[in-house]
């Protein structure tokens, strides 16, 4: 059974219909790349697989589990996890802060033991931080862990905020154009990072990316959106010479 | 580490304890005036309300108006529990509190799904709301107010009460639950992605802040002998507010030395009768001009802090 699987989803705001029927099913591990024109509906999809939006009609599973009309703080609970396109990190928290936040939903404790510094208040908080120590040391963040997050240069910033997600322990991971604004050697590290999480964590990645060097890269398998609609799948090279994905990129040749 | 943290907590208790015997030993001994003890009520009351607000709208960064909405509710109730039915004062403070704590769940439910200067609308029509009622409540004294009311909070009583809403709300800043309040202020949606119930955090911040507004309505009841409606009015909100902004969004030292400096001021500004509005509303705007972000910002001043500051490296300042 598919880890996670996406059906009919449908999502129209007003007239405009942003997804339809779109359907997706993720295994286990694997690393699927989400690319299309601007305003294709991708960020969309991630919009309702996260529970931002309410889907119009269409309903997705994880685990077999049936996650539609969930709030967001549940299905991050039930392990999809998300960094987001224009990068949402806690600005005047810090770096170390940021991850720590999203240990919050497994390891917290009652109120109360906070309040009254019980031990289990310094245990808990030790293993948080222990947590959070370990994910910025993979990230290469560690000696900037007491900096403010809007502080770090750009790069950094979509570093931490893919920590962050990874701290919230997730089983999908869903990357909102990860390299975006990254020069071609970030890129690349870019890569290499995400497929070296994707085995240790055991993993299931969903990425929206324009740079193509990365989508061809590293996903095994890719989908192309436009106007809402899945107009083709299937492995990189397939989709490199798909005519329908080069006339939504490129415009249809004139004939 | 630890127990470098221990004797700076040994320190700070020791210092506390200090303070304590000695402003009691004042007041026993009568060298501080009647005038100045009124004052130092009014420091512990306004330290409360705005280290409490500032949980409210510091911390969790949600602009609400009704503070003093709160505070009615926890000095009614108490006041009620004390004078009519006899009951010892810190049950019925106690009641008083968690009155306005529940008041601080209904009303937030509902309230904070809206944001910005909707929540600021909505909390501000509760607080008025809450006066409205009070003043056509013939049991309490309607617009009179309630009169007679023993006055049995003492200094022992309003240091305690400052001392545990500082903490409370200081340890609880300091943990996950802070950090997740903190996450909310910070960016609303990033916070429900990395899992946060951002329903249950706002609606907790905002009872534990009108919990501490209550109890500091119940000790302002029973030092004044005297509350009226009015006394809660839109203007106490703003006095709490304006508190928290002027010692920082999101500093708790930053409240607590707004709540002595204004207080302090408006003291000693007294005589000057109409011309102390004018002052202080300049002092204000200068203040906001030159420090938009309040006293201290969201910084704290801590111990650690201090010896930093003073050069000192010494082997017990290193955190």
């Amino acid at each position: 059974m598919a880890l996670l699987e996406v059906k009919q989803l449908s999502k129209t705001f007003g007239g405009l219909e942003a997804l339809k029927n779109f359907e997706l099913s993720l295994e286990k591990k694997e690393l699927v790349g989400l690319i299309g024109p601007n305003g294709a509906g991708k960020t969309t999809v991630f919009n309702l697989l996260t529970g931002v939006y309410k889907p119009t009609s269409g309903t997705f599973y994880l685990e077999g589990k049936c996650l539609l009309g969930l709030k967001p703080h549940q299905i991050t609970s039930c392990g999809i996890a998300r960094t987001f396109q224009n990068i949402r990190l806690f600005g005047d928290l810090s770096v170390f802060d940021n991850v720590r936040v999203a240990n919050h939903w497994y390891s917290s404790y009652p109120v109360a033991n906070a309040v009254l510094r019980l031990p289990s208040y310094f245990k808990y908080e030790r293993r948080m931080s222990q947590r959070a120590y370990e994910l910025l040391e993979i990230f290469n963040l560690l000696d900037k862990k007491d900096e403010l997050a809007k502080n770090l240069p750009y790069g950094e910033q979509r570093r931490l905020e893919i920590a962050r997600a990874l701290a919230a322990k997730p089983k999908v991971l869903l990357l909102d154009e990860p390299a975006a604004g990254m020069n071609p050697l970030e890129t690349k590290e870019l890569m290499n990072l995400i497929s070296w999480i994707r085995e240790e964590f055991n993993l299931t990645i969903l990425l929206i990316e324009h740079d193509m060097s990365l989508v061809m890269g590293i996903c095994e398998r890719i989908i192309v959106l436009d106007h809402g609609e899945i107009i083709a799948q299937g492995t990189p090279e397939e989709i490199k010479r798909n005519p329908r994905v080069i006339g939504a990129y490129l415009g249809e040749e004139a004939v | 580490m630890d127990k470098q943290r221990l004797w700076l907590n040994v320190g700070v208790a020791a210092t506390l304890a200090v303070v304590y015997f000695a402003v009691d030993w004042l007041i026993k001994t009568g060298i501080i005036t009647p005038f100045q003890q009124l004052n130092l009520y009014l420091i512990g009351i306004n330290i409360i309300l705005a280290v409490s607000l500032n949980l409210i709208v510091g911390f969790t960064g949600q602009l609400a108006l009704g503070h003093a909405g709160f505070m009615a509710v926890g000095a009614y109730i108490s006041a009620v529990l004390t004078t009519k039915i006899g009951i010892p004062f810190l049950p019925a403070t106690l009641a008083g509190a968690l009155a306005a704590a529940l008041m601080g769940i209904i009303i937030g439910l509902p309230t904070l799904r809206l944001r910005g200067d909707y929540l600021a609308i909505a909390t501000l029509g509760f607080g008025e709301i809450v006066r409205g009622i009070l003043i056509n409540i013939e049991y309490v004294g309607g617009a009179a107010g309630l009169i007679g009311i023993k006055q049995y909070c003492t200094w022992p009583w309003l240091f305690f009460w400052t001392l545990i809403t500082v903490l409370f709300i200081k340890n609880f800043i300091n943990s996950t639950h802070g950090r997740a309040c903190i996450a909310i202020r910070e960016d609303e949606i990033a916070a429900e992605a990395m899992g946060i119930n951002t329903t249950k955090y706002k609606v907790l911040a905002f009872s534990i802040g009108a919990f501490f507004a209550g109890i500091a309505g119940a000790i302002y009841a029973h030092y004044f002998f005297l509350i009226q409606p009015n006394t809660f009015s839109i203007l106490k909100s703003f006095d709490a507010l304006l508190l928290v902004v002027f010692g920082g969004l999101g500093s708790l030292t930053g409240s607590i030395i707004a709540a002595v400096f204004v207080t302090l001021i408006t003291a000693l500004l007294q005589d000057l009768a109409q011309l102390r509005m004018v002052i202080y509303a300049v002092l204000l705007i200068i203040i906001m001009i030159f420090r938009p972000q309040g006293l201290l910002g969201t910084k704290e001043v801590t111990f650690e802090v201090l010896c930093k500051k003073m050069g000192g490296t010494t082997w017990h300042c290193s955190k």
